[in-house]
C-alpha cells in the first residue's frame, strides 16, 4: 500500500485557491453555486469587524476597573527644592527617603502614615497651601488612620522579589524600572483586572503584549529577559523569583 | 571566590540519629514555618501532608535487647539524576546548581504525581484538597507571607526553607555582603531541634561544620546505592541503623569495627 505521507502532494489547483474562488459570486453560470451572496459578505464582514473591535478595543477597557487613589499625591512637589522638598545626592537616595529599606534588607514599598507624619505632624498647620494636603490632614493625620493605597505592582502570592538585590547589589536606579517619578504630579488611576484581581501594571498595558517601557509590564519573562541580557542566567532559576 | 554567585553553594544537612529523640519538633516547626495546611480529620495519616516525616525503626529484637531509632526525613535534595526532576513533564521542579536546592513551583505543577512515584524517599505529597485552616482558631494568624500557599491538585515538598535563604541574602545585601556566614541560613527544623541533632550548612564550604561531619565514618545516606547523591546525611554509630538505610545482599554490608567510645 502506498504511504500517504510519502506520496506526492496533490496539485494545488484543487486546494485553497479554488475553494476561495468558489466563495466569490460568479456571473457565468458555472456548476458551482457560491455559498455567500453579496448580502452574506456584508454580514460576514460586519460580524468580523464587530467581533474584532469588541475583542481588541472594548474588552480590554471593560476588563479593568478604574479606581483613583485615596489621596492625590504629588511626587514632583515633594521633590521640589524650591518648597523645601526631599534632598539627596542621587536620584535613588531621594526615593529611598520615603521608599526605604528596613535594617534587615526588606523593602518597605509604599510608606506608612508614620513616614508622612515625620513632616506633616500637626494636623492644624499644613506645610503647603494645597487643598489636597488639607484633606489629607483632616482625614488621615488627625485620626491617625493609615492611607488605603492601591498598590500598582503587587505581585501574585507565588512571586518573590528582592529590591535590595537589584538596587544595592545590582546598582540599578529606581527609575530604570519604575520610570522617573520626580516629575509626575498625579498618581495614575489604579486598574485591576476584574477577573483575576491583578493590577494592569503587572499584566501589561497593551493587550497585544507589546511594551515600550520597563514599567509597562512586570511578568516572569520580563525578569528573565533582563537577567539574561545582563549575563545573570543563574538568576533565572525557579526559586530565585518563586517562593 | 569573590564572584559570589558564580562558584555556587551546595546546601546540605547532617542529622545525628544518636542524638535524635524522636520528639517530632522538627515536623511541627516545619509545618508552622511552611504554611502546611491541616486536614479536618488529621488522624488519617495517609492523606495528611508533612514535608518532614519521622520514621521509627527498631532492631527487631526481644525486650532486653530492643533498640529504637528515629529517622527524620526531609527532602533529600538529590544532587545527581534527581528522580523527580527527570520525570516532571511540566518542568515544575528543577535543581538549582547554585544552591543545590530542588525547587517546586506550585503554579506550574500540573498534578500528574509522576514525581511522587519517582521519588525513592516518599518526600513528596499531593494536595487532594484546597488548603484548610480552621476558622477562629487563630491558625491563620501564624501563616507566613514568605511561603506561598498551595492549591488543590499540586505536589509539594520540603524546600530546605528556601525563603530563609532569601531572607538571609537580603540581610547580607543590607550589609553589602554577598557571602553568607555559617548559620545565617538554617532551616526551621535545624533551628527547632531541641537535641541539636540537625546540622545545616554548605557542603562545598570546607569551613562549614557539615562538610566536616559528612567525612565521618559513621556518615551515610538513605538508599545510597541508587546513586541519587542525596544532600541529607545521617550519622549513627550503630551498625543495625546504618544497615536500615539501604538494601544489602547477604554479606554485603560492612559493619564498622567497634571503637572505644568516650
Amino acid at each position: 500500500m502506498e504511504n500517504p505521507a510519502t506520496s506526492p502532494k496533490k496539485s494545488s489547483k484543487g486546494g485553497w485557491i479554488s475553494f476561495l474562488k468558489g466563495l466569490l459570486p460568479t456571473e457565468n453560470g458555472s456548476a458551482f453555486v457560491p455559498p455567500f451572496s453579496l448580502i452574506g459578505w456584508i454580514f460576514l464582514l460586519a460580524g468580523f469587524f464587530g467581533a474584532f473591535t469588541f475583542g481588541w478595543v472594548v474588552y480590554p477597557v471593560a476588563l479593568y476597573s478604574r479606581q483613583p487613589q485615596p489621596i492625590s499625591f504629588n511626587h514632583a512637589l515633594h521633590l521640589d527644592p524650591d518648597v523645601g522638598g526631599i534632598e539627596g545626592d542621587t536620584e535613588t537616595e531621594k526615593c529611598l527617603y520615603c521608599h526605604e529599606f528596613r535594617d534587615d534588607g526588606t523593602f518597605s514599598g509604599i510608606p506608612k502614615l508614620a513616614k508622612c507624619t515625620e513632616c506633616h505632624d500637626d494636623p492644624e498647620s499644613p506645610l503647603g497651601e494645597t487643598q489636597q494636603e488639607k484633606e489629607f490632614m483632616e482625614k488621615y493625620v488627625a485620626g491617625q488612620k493609615e492611607i488605603p493605597w492601591l498598590i500598582y505592582y503587587r505581585q501574585p502570592d507565588c512571586v518573590y522579589f528582592s529590591h535590595i538585590a537589584h538596587v544595592k547589589m545590582g546598582k540599578i536606579e529606581c527609575q530604570t524600572c519604575h520610570g522617573d517619578h520626580s516629575k509626575t504630579e498625579k498618581l495614575p488611576i489604579y486598574r485591576a483586572n476584574l477577573l483575576t484581581g491583578y493590577s494592569i501594571n503587572i499584566w501589561g498595558k497593551n493587550i497585544a503584549g507589546y511594551k515600550t517601557n520597563t514599567w509597562d509590564r512586570m511578568k516572569m519573562d520580563d525578569c528573565a529577559e533582563c537577567h539574561t541580557k545582563k549575563g545573570h542566567e543563574e538568576n533565572n532559576a525557579c526559586f530565585v523569583c518563586h517562593k | 571566590m569573590e564572584k559570589g554567585h558564580g562558584h555556587g553553594n551546595s546546601y546540605g544537612m547532617v542529622i545525628d540519629l544518636d542524638k535524635c529523640t524522636g520528639c517530632g519538633t522538627c515536623m511541627v516547626a516545619c509545618a508552622a514555618e511552611n504554611n502546611l495546611a491541616v486536614r479536618p480529620d488529621e488522624s488519617d495519616k495517609q492523606r495528611s501532608i508533612t514535608w518532614m516525616r519521622l520514621y521509627k525503626v527498631t532492631n527487631g529484637k526481644e525486650f532486653p535487647h530492643t533498640e529504637v531509632c528515629y529517622f527524620p526525613r526531609p527532602c533529600m535534595q538529590c544532587d545527581h539524576h534527581t528522580p523527580c526532576v527527570s520525570v516532571c513533564p511540566a518542568t515544575a521542579t528543577k535543581m538549582d546548581y547554585h544552591t543545590g536546592i530542588v525547587s517546586q513551583i506550585y503554579t506550574r505543577c500540573i498534578g500528574c504525581r509522576y514525581c511522587i512515584a519517582a521519588c525513592p524517599y516518599h518526600a513528596r505529597t499531593f494536595n487532594w484538597w484546597d488548603a484548610y485552616f480552621p476558622k477562629g482558631k487563630g491558625l491563620e494568624r501564624y501563616l507566613s507571607p514568605e511561603v506561598s500557599p498551595r492549591m488543590r491538585g499540586v505536589v509539594e515538598k520540603c524546600t530546605f526553607c528556601h525563603h530563609r535563604l532569601m531572607r538571609a541574602k537580603n540581610n547580607a545585601y543590607a550589609e553589602e555582603r554577598r557571602e553568607l556566614e555559617e548559620g545565617e541560613y538554617i532551616t526551621a527544623c535545624t533551628e527547632a531541634c531541641p537535641a541539636q541533632a540537625i546540622t545545616f550548612g554548605d557542603l562545598k564550604n570546607p569551613e562549614h561544620k557539615v562538610s566536616e561531619l559528612v567525612k565521618s565514618r559513621y556518615a551515610f545516606r538513605l538508599l545510597e546505592k541508587l546513586g541519587t547523591e542525596p544532600k541529607v546525611y545521617y550519622l549513627s554509630t550503630k551498625d543495625w541503623v546504618r544497615r536500615m538505610a539501604d538494601n544489602y545482599l547477604p554479606g554485603e554490608f560492612k559493619p564498622i569495627a567497634k571503637v572505644k567510645l568516650g
